[in-house]
């Protein structure tokens, strides 16, 4: 897996020949350990699908044997390694524990969920899972509130452009010279702390809330006689566009901010001395400079903002008639409240086809932008 | 953070040759006071909140002492209150399980994250890996990408196979969920931390007989532990805040906080001091934890994305 780029100085020669006899038995033990635990771990997935299918019965409850196993076998792919390839292994242990982590926590799912994209199962119907080819992807494209769903992730994902305006701007006041910078920093930081959960009720349900909440009370007296944030779609969507942008902002600031205390200070006073205007310099110095961090801090946040789901589910639980929904959030419901497993997932697998596209579309628009500007 | 360039000394040239400093800078101070309102505002409501009665929610009090007296009613239904600190409390015992569950599941994926993490991170930084047709460049974006992966993706198929492997509803089932969650972040911390180490420690180490593993446990891990301190307090901010997971995947045992605070806004209607007094509790360690160690959120937040 791996080829040298740290020369380590080599052992002295008397030692060399032993250690290549030592290397030499250690590698025959080695290939032993892993034949046994890959032997090991295809007799449990044998006996287990024997198990289900009700060949032979041992009284095994559950998947969990084979879990063990593959756990075993892992930690005998790490040893093995080390022990045939020394010090290449050395360095193949380093990454191996988080690749084997990764692939069986994500890669196995994504292939089992995309089986279960293609059935029709609904936990609360008897009838259980049943194969129905393309049926879940035909009743996809006729599912006008998951297209309404998709259309408002295309509005949040743009409201992530105001919200870096936002913070590019608090970024700037905070690296102006002020006085208690520290204190400023802790109380723009303190939203990103909270959980979207709580904050659903501490804005969402109680500052927002139509009878007593502050907020209303206050645009009350401002000579909004109805107040109601979450009546008519675009106010719901504002709303809760305003609740996101509360706790993320102050993201996108941090590292703006960290982009703003990098640059070189030279310039900035070689500009004043030229005379040029605060915001001239802002324009042709400043902004020009912090394309990078903007560029990443953009796909970071949009990155993000396609899993937002928490504050919408409990906030308007999508409404009013689906005007607030996300994506994540329409196929919580789907899975929670309807316990429709099969076509969930489809949308779910159909919704990150979309994600990689775009996220790709992007990350490639974004480097070649980049270059085009060297 | 770097400390900032302007010292006093440009101070007093600042006022004299600008007239309009002075505008400048009260428009400056008033953004920065309007921006702190806005942040603060919703906490400082949460928090005095749990301390009103009904008549002090409806009227629409706001300043504690002045506008009303504040009463334990809220801290009292969850039994947090001086009088009921020491009586039996099914809701207080409900609720240190819950805020039990969150701290051993935030704190026990973030630590496992941040050990098979670290390991990854070091060897991607360190050595040029090749398996079939994957190199270093690849195996780092094949870890990143997790990032975009939402969790709508994984959870039914995590459903059923926690259900198969017996570990839904179960701290260990969430724990695994969690880590997978955050070891891309931590992955992208640690990987910025190790390439400001320099290499040169470690040859020394190899020379004087010190093998792969010695050297990275002994000289690397030591002076990288600031960095790992950081990515570790990202993760459990993260893990402690999430709700997804925990909705679909745990019910009665393993419930964490957020579902919790998720399952009383839904069920009680407008019963707002106890709502308050336990969004209050559910945030409070986050708000000490920002407070106190801003320093190393801002610097695990920061690795990476700005060079």
């Amino acid at each position: 897996m791996s080829h040298t780029t740290m020369q380590a100085g080599g052992p002295p020669a008397s030692r060399r020949s032993e250690r290549t006899a030592r290397q030499l038995s250690g590698a025959r033990n080695g290939r032993l350990l892993l034949w046994a635990a890959t032997l090991l771990l295809f007799a449990t997935l044998l006996l287990q699908v024997l198990e289900v299918s009700g060949v032979v019965s041992m009284g095994l409850v559950s998947w969990r044997p084979l879990l063990f196993a593959y756990l075993i076998w892992a930690g005998a792919l790490c040893a093995a390694q080390v022990m045939i390839r020394g010090e290449d292994g050395q360095r193949a242990a380093f990454v191996l524990p988080a690749v084997l982590f990764t692939v069986a926590m994500v890669v196995f799912p994504t292939v089992f969920g995309l089986y279960i994209a293609f059935t029709d199962w609904n936990l609360s119907a008897a009838a259980g899972r049943q194969f129905n080819g393309l049926d879940n992807l035909r009743s996809l494209f006729a599912d006008v509130y998951f297209w309404n769903a998709l259309l408002n992730m295309v509005y949040y994902v743009l409201a992530v452009l105001v919200q870096y305006a936002i913070a590019f701007g608090l970024a700037l006041l905070l690296n102006a010279e002020i006085k208690a910078r520290k204190f400023f920093r802790v109380a723009f930081l303190l939203p990103l702390m909270l959980s979207p959960v709580a904050v659903s009720w501490m804005i969402g349900k109680s500052l927002m809330e139509y009878r007593f909440g502050p907020a209303a009370t206050l645009a009350r007296h401002l000579g909004w006689d109805n107040p109601a944030f979450f009546s008519t779609p675009w106010l719901a969507r504002t709303s809760i566009m305003a609740m996101d942008a509360w706790v993320s902002i102050p993201f996108m600031m941090i590292l703006l901010l960290a982009g703003l205390q990098a640059l070189p200070s030279e310039i900035k006073e070689a500009a004043k001395v030229d005379g040029a205007s605060g915001w001239q310099s802002f324009k042709e110095i400043t902004f020009p400079l912090m394309l990078p961090v903007s560029m990443t801090v953009i796909i970071l946040r949009i990155i993000f903002q396609l899993k937002l789901a928490d504050i919408v589910i409990n906030v308007t639980a999508g409404g009013p008639g689906g005007a607030t929904d996300t994506v994540s959030s329409f196929i919580f419901r789907e899975y929670r409240d309807r316990s429709n497993v099969g076509y969930g997932t489809m949308l779910a697998e159909f919704y990150l086809v979309i994600i990689i596209i775009f996220v790709a579309l992007i990350l490639k628009g974004a480097s070649r932008w980049m270059q085009r500007d060297n | 953070m770097a400390t900032h360039v302007e010292t006093s000394t440009t101070r007093p040239s600042l006022w004299s040759r600008r007239p309009q400093f002075l505008t400048t800078s009260l428009l400056i101070y008033a953004a920065l006071v309007f921006w702190a309102f806005v942040s603060l505002f919703p906490i400082y409501w949460t928090i005095t909140t749990s301390f009103k009665t009904a008549v002090n929610v409806t009227q629409g009090h706001l300043i504690p002492f002045v506008d009303f007296m504040p009463d334990w009613k809220g801290w009292r239904s969850l039994g947090l209150s001086p009088d009921t600190i020491f009586a039996q409390s099914t809701v207080r015992d409900e609720f240190i399980r819950r805020f039990f569950n969150s701290i051993v599941a935030s704190a026990g994926a973030s630590f496992l994250a941040v050990i098979i993490g670290s390991l990854a991170a070091y060897g991607l930084s360190r050595f040029s890996y090749k398996f079939l047709w994957m190199k270093n460049k690849d195996i780092s974006f094949f870890f990143l990408s997790q990032l975009i992966l939402p969790p709508v993706v994984l959870a039914m198929p995590f459903l059923v196979l926690y259900k198969h492997l017996m570990l839904l509803d179960t701290l260990i089932g969430l724990v695994l969920v969690y880590t997978l969650m955050v070891l891309p972040i931590v992955i992208w911390i640690m990987r910025d931390q190790f390439d400001t180490i320099p290499v040169e420690l470690e040859q020394a180490a190899l020379v004087d007989g010190c093998s792969i593993w010695g050297a990275f446990l002994r000289i690397v891990l030591p002076i990288a532990l600031p960095g790992m301190v950081a990515a570790f307090i990202l993760s459990v901010i993260l893990c402690w805040n999430e709700y997804f997971f925990a909705a679909l995947l745990t019910s009665s045992n393993a419930k964490t906080l957020p579902v919790m605070v998720a399952s009383q806004t839904g069920s009680q209607g407008i019963n707002w001091w106890s709502m308050a007094a336990i969004a209050t509790a559910a945030i409070m360690p986050l708000i000490l934890v920002g407070i106190f160690l801003e320093r190393y959120i801002v610097k695990g937040l920061t690795a990476g994305a700005v060079k």
